[in-house]
């Protein structure tokens, strides 16, 4: 059963062959069987239960929607109301949130069935899920290497096929680099397409919340759920949502795909370079056509990222201050102390790195040469994606360098950690939507073609995305010990 | 050595929204502690801003009243500090791009000379909860019903000379923001408050002195003694050879004095940046109209207008139109009487009526005697009916919640006697009464006269009409 798609799994529960009950059972029981995986933090079994029977009450009466009784996974870093939302931190360890997200709440709506709540970089900073103050995730690919991350525990539980869909967050590459790692459909839309709305903040003018699916078309049919204005949420935008499963099979014949060169550099493992061009003949074969683009300064976007995305969070996460929620030190003897030891203490360090090199780059005296300079250089980034914008229907290329690399292979030099997300941090920048799909395997180990789209031009990067799947099989491949 | 000094105020004011300035939680005063306090005001993880659109159109109001630039486009900025209660850890404001920028209001000197004040900006920004030391032995209360609740910081030019014309300056806004509506200027509540920069410099020298700011300025009183505290302390700082550090100074009433707060090196880096939840805010041609639409006649306007219009001399025109509720009232009773009544209509809203206001601590709103009221009360002067002396009675009669003047006057007999018959017979009776000082009027003592008309006015409890008294007396004497 959970080698099937939400695609498949609606036809099967509109067709009686199965219940929600028996569906949400199943996987609840994978959870439970592959638990050494980590990739869950909470598991809401008796909700979940609960949840399933209403929606298949629901659908006895005739009034289930396409995604009622479908069981799913959300990231941590979404408020669910009365369930513990932790954000993988010690900070949030026992914080039960007192409201939905708003992604939470459409999908509810929607009656989907949530199985518990997955695990996750410490508030979504990192790249391999090592930063969580509730260990490490493993990849179910090869359990002594990372899922990718921020999104790992989703892009680990999707792989694994312990829920029907899990939802993410990208800030920085965090739904696309643990998609490519784990061979799963990562979705992250154009900012502003989906409500940040009770999504803990990062970095706000860079967070966007998408999907981790087996296929392009279950994302299509949950991007229809998620998408939308939310007046709770100021950068949300309010343009109509279309049906993103209408266009799934449109003839992608004379569609152009742009091909940045700066995503071929010295970095590039070379067999991720040959499955690239792999794929690219598949698109061929497809009629598009292949032309080369150039993003000058792509370069730039690591360092631009890691000004803008430090200094947005210095600012979010001070609300973490011991006083109304969260973790508090034992018997503070000063308002000082309570603050330098409940943060010292509640934090981890990759976010006491972040809040620190965001406070630098904010000061008074360094703004201008940092922060400013960051804003000047990310509006380059962004001109140069909408100049090649002006040519191509998509762009296209690796979302990472390498495949998944080892737990606590470079947990000791950030930086080489931060250059993992060289190809996908720019998107963000941008603003554009960008996806990772299954496009062949390294030693064993899967990797990701990037597909980025234009501003909300979703529907058609997830008709590159189904074109691909509808004629190739890697998507379909599970790991070992968990078909 | 001859001393100048340079004054600039930053005022407060409190915008009169109902909901808070980015949630929905309600701004009402007084309520229990944190029980108007949304998951927003309280900074909880994932929640976000939501600008009131009430509160923009308040600052454009404001704006456009001073004559300012309101921006197309403005920009709300982080303000980051720590503070238990800033529940966000920064609090939101705008900073660089203010939603408007330079205007300027006419205040009036002692000398009845004019003087412009220049205002450089006026901002949108979120107030912070309230910390409470006293109620909690040994630790610290935090009330975050004020969290969230809109502000208008309007920023002086450096253009005051003395603590009586920052007080000028501060009433005069304080009357402006109650005429547009956009703040309720209730001191004691804190809706209205302010910061003054200080400084003093020897006349002629065109560099500013070192300046301190004087915080925590809640009453008109207390802006004009901090200041002149504050200008006392440095002068006498600067002739003892000592320098006036730039520091924060907080005032406390009750020494009537000035101490430091924090000085410049311990200020707070508050690592500005532009809000990321919010987008710049927006202001187009066809809002502005609109607001523009809503603009009431300003204090100075109405101020002409009413010693134009009703021959009021320049301070009767300005107490009149102290508040707006206040220039209403008395144009009601105005209206009502016609215009050539305008100045007995002054009289009694500036002299009675203030007068009764005061004494119980009221407002003009809260006046237990309507405009309508009031307006009949004096249609009984103006007709004869009783005498400017008994009108006063019935005034109090009125302000007692007694009925309207024509039945207090028909109840309590007050009725002015205008029958001549009738006075005569009394005037008769007094000069047959007081044969002596009859004589001694006959034999040049004029000044007697006055004695008669007390006599007849106590026979008749003074109903007679004086007018007729003093006729009849002169001609009988005479």
């Amino acid at each position: 059963m959970h080698t099937k798609t939400i695609a498949e799994l609606s036809r099967m529960l509109a067709a009686g062959e199965t219940s929600s009950e028996e569906l949400t059972r199943h996987y609840l029981e994978r959870i439970r069987a592959h638990a050494d995986l980590n990739a869950f933090i909470t598991v809401t079994e008796e909700e979940a239960l609960a949840e399933a029977r209403r929606a298949d009450a629901l659908r006895r009466k005739g009034e289930a929607g396409p995604l009622a009784g479908i069981p799913i996974a959300q990231k941590d870093i979404f408020c669910t109301d009365g369930v513990k939302t932790t954000c993988a931190s010690k900070m949030l360890e026992n914080f039960i949130s007192p409201y939905d997200a708003t992604v939470v709440e459409r999908m509810k709506r929607a009656g989907m069935v949530m199985l518990g709540k997955t695990n996750m970089d410490e508030f979504a900073m990192g790249s391999s899920n090592e930063t969580s103050y509730f260990g490490p995730v493993k990849n179910p690919w090869d359990k002594t290497r990372v899922p990718g991350g921020s999104s790992g525990g989703s892009s680990a539980a999707m792989a694994a096929r312990l829920a029907a869909a899990t939802t993410g967050t990208d800030t920085g590459g965090s739904i696309r680099q643990p998609a490519a790692l784990t061979n799963t459909t990562g979705l992250k839309p154009t900012y502003g397409r989906v409500s940040r709305y009770g999504m803990i903040a990062f970095a706000s003018s860079l967070d966007q919340a998408g999907t981790i699916t087996a296929t392009a078309e279950d994302a299509a049919m949950l991007l229809n759920v998620i998408a939308g204005f939310d007046e709770r949420d100021s950068t949300s935008v309010d343009k109509p949502v279309p049906d993103y499963t209408a266009t799934l099979n449109d003839d992608i014949a004379g569609l152009v795909i742009g091909v940045p060169k700066e995503f071929f550099d010295d970095g590039l493992d070379p067999r991720v370079a040959e499955c690239v061009r792999e794929a690219l003949k598949v698109y061929e074969r497809l009629g598009a056509k292949i032309v080369d683009v150039s993003l000058p300064n792509l370069g730039l976007s690591v360092p631009t990222y890691y000004v803008v995305a430090p200094a947005e969070c210095s600012s979010n996460l001070s609300r973490f201050d011991g006083v109304r929620f969260g973790y508090r030190c034992e018997n503070p003897t000063s308002l000082e102390d309570l603050y330098k030891r409940s943060r010292g203490e509640g934090f981890g360090a990759e976010v006491k790195r972040r809040i620190m090199t965001g406070t630098y780059v904010l000061s008074a005296g360094y703004y201008d040469a940092y922060y400013l300079k960051a804003q000047k250089t990310r509006e380059l980034i962004k001109e140069d994606f909408c100049r090649a914008f002006e040519k191509v229907d998509v762009l296209m290329g690796p979302t990472t360098p390498t495949a998944a690399f080892g737990i606590g292979e470079k947990t000791d030099d950030p930086i080489t950690m931060y250059l993992n997300d060289i190809y996908v941090n720019g998107v963000n920048l941008a603003g554009m939507p960008g996806m990772s799909i299954p496009m062949g395997f390294i030693d064993g180990l899967p990797v990701g073609l990037q597909i980025i789209g234009n501003y909300f031009e979703e529907a058609k990067m997830l008709n590159f995305a189904h074109r691909y799947q509808r004629e190739t099989d890697w998507h379909t491949k599970l790991p070992k010990g968990f078909e | 050595m001859e001393w100048e000094v340079v004054i600039g105020l930053e005022i407060h004011a409190q915008l009169a929204t109902k909901s808070k300035i980015f949630s929905g939680a309600s701004t009402a005063y007084g309520a229990l502690p944190n029980t108007q306090a949304c998951l927003v005001d309280l900074g909880y993880p994932g929640v976000l801003p939501v600008l009131n659109r009430e509160a923009v159109r308040m600052a454009a109001k404001f704006g456009l009243a001073i004559g300012a630039e309101v921006a197309r486009r403005s920009v709300f900025a982080r303000k980051n500090y720590f503070y238990p209660d800033l529940p966000k850890g920064y609090q939101i404001s705008q900073y660089e791009l203010p939603v408007v920028a330079g205007g300027s209001i006419e205040i009036e000197l002692e000398d009845g000379a004019t003087k412009v004040i220049g205002i450089t900006r006026a901002h949108l920004e979120e107030d912070a909860g309230k910390s409470l030391h006293e109620d909690f032995h040994g630790m610290t209360g935090i009330d975050l019903n004020r969290a969230g609740t809109p502000l208008l910081e309007i920023v002086s030019e450096p253009d005051m000379r003395s603590a009586k014309e920052a007080v000028a300056y501060m009433k005069k806004i304080h009357t402006l923001v109650r005429y547009l509506e956009i703040c309720d200027g209730n001191m004691q509540e804190g809706s209205f408050r302010c910061d003054a920069n200080v400084s003093v410099r020897p006349k002629g020298q065109k560099e500013f002195g070192t300046r301190t700011e004087l915080k925590n300025l809640n009453s008109f009183r207390f802006v004009e003694r901090a200041i002149n505290y504050e200008i006392e302390r440095q002068i006498e700082l600067i002739e003892a050879g000592g320098k006036v550090v730039q520091e924060t100074r907080l005032y406390d009433p009750e020494k009537n004095e000035t101490r430091s707060l924090r000085a410049k090196e311990e200020a707070n880096d508050y690592r500005y940046f532009p809000d990321p939840d919010l987008l710049p805010l927006e202001i187009d041609d066809s809002f502005l109209e609109e607001v523009k639409k809503t603009l009431p006649e300003l204090p100075d306007a109405k101020k002409h207008r009413f010693m134009e219009s009703y021959g009021l001399s320049a301070y009767d025109a300005s107490v009149l139109t102290g508040s707006r509720a206040m220039g209403d009232y008395y144009e009601s009773v105005v209206r009502t009487l016609g215009d050539e009544h305008a100045k007995l209509a002054a009289n009694w809203v500036m002299g009675e009526l203030s007068g009764a206001l005061n004494k119980d601590g009221k407002e003009i709103t809260e006046t237990p005697i309507s405009a309508a009221q009031l307006a009949g009360l004096l249609a009984r002067i103006i007709d004869n009916t009783i005498s400017g002396k008994i009108a006063k009675d019935v005034f109090e009669a009125m302000w007692a919640g007694e009925g309207d003047a024509d039945a207090i006057i028909e109840k309590k007999g007050l009725k002015q006697i205008t029958d001549t018959g009738a006075i005569e017979k009394i005037v008769d009776e007094v000069i047959a009464e007081n044969p002596g000082q009859v004589e001694q009027y006959r034999a040049g003592k004029e000044a007697l006269l006055g004695y008669f008309v007390g006599q007849v006015m106590k026979k008749t409890q003074g109903k007679a009409n004086p007018g007729q008294v003093n006729q009849l007396l002169k001609q009988k004497l005479g």
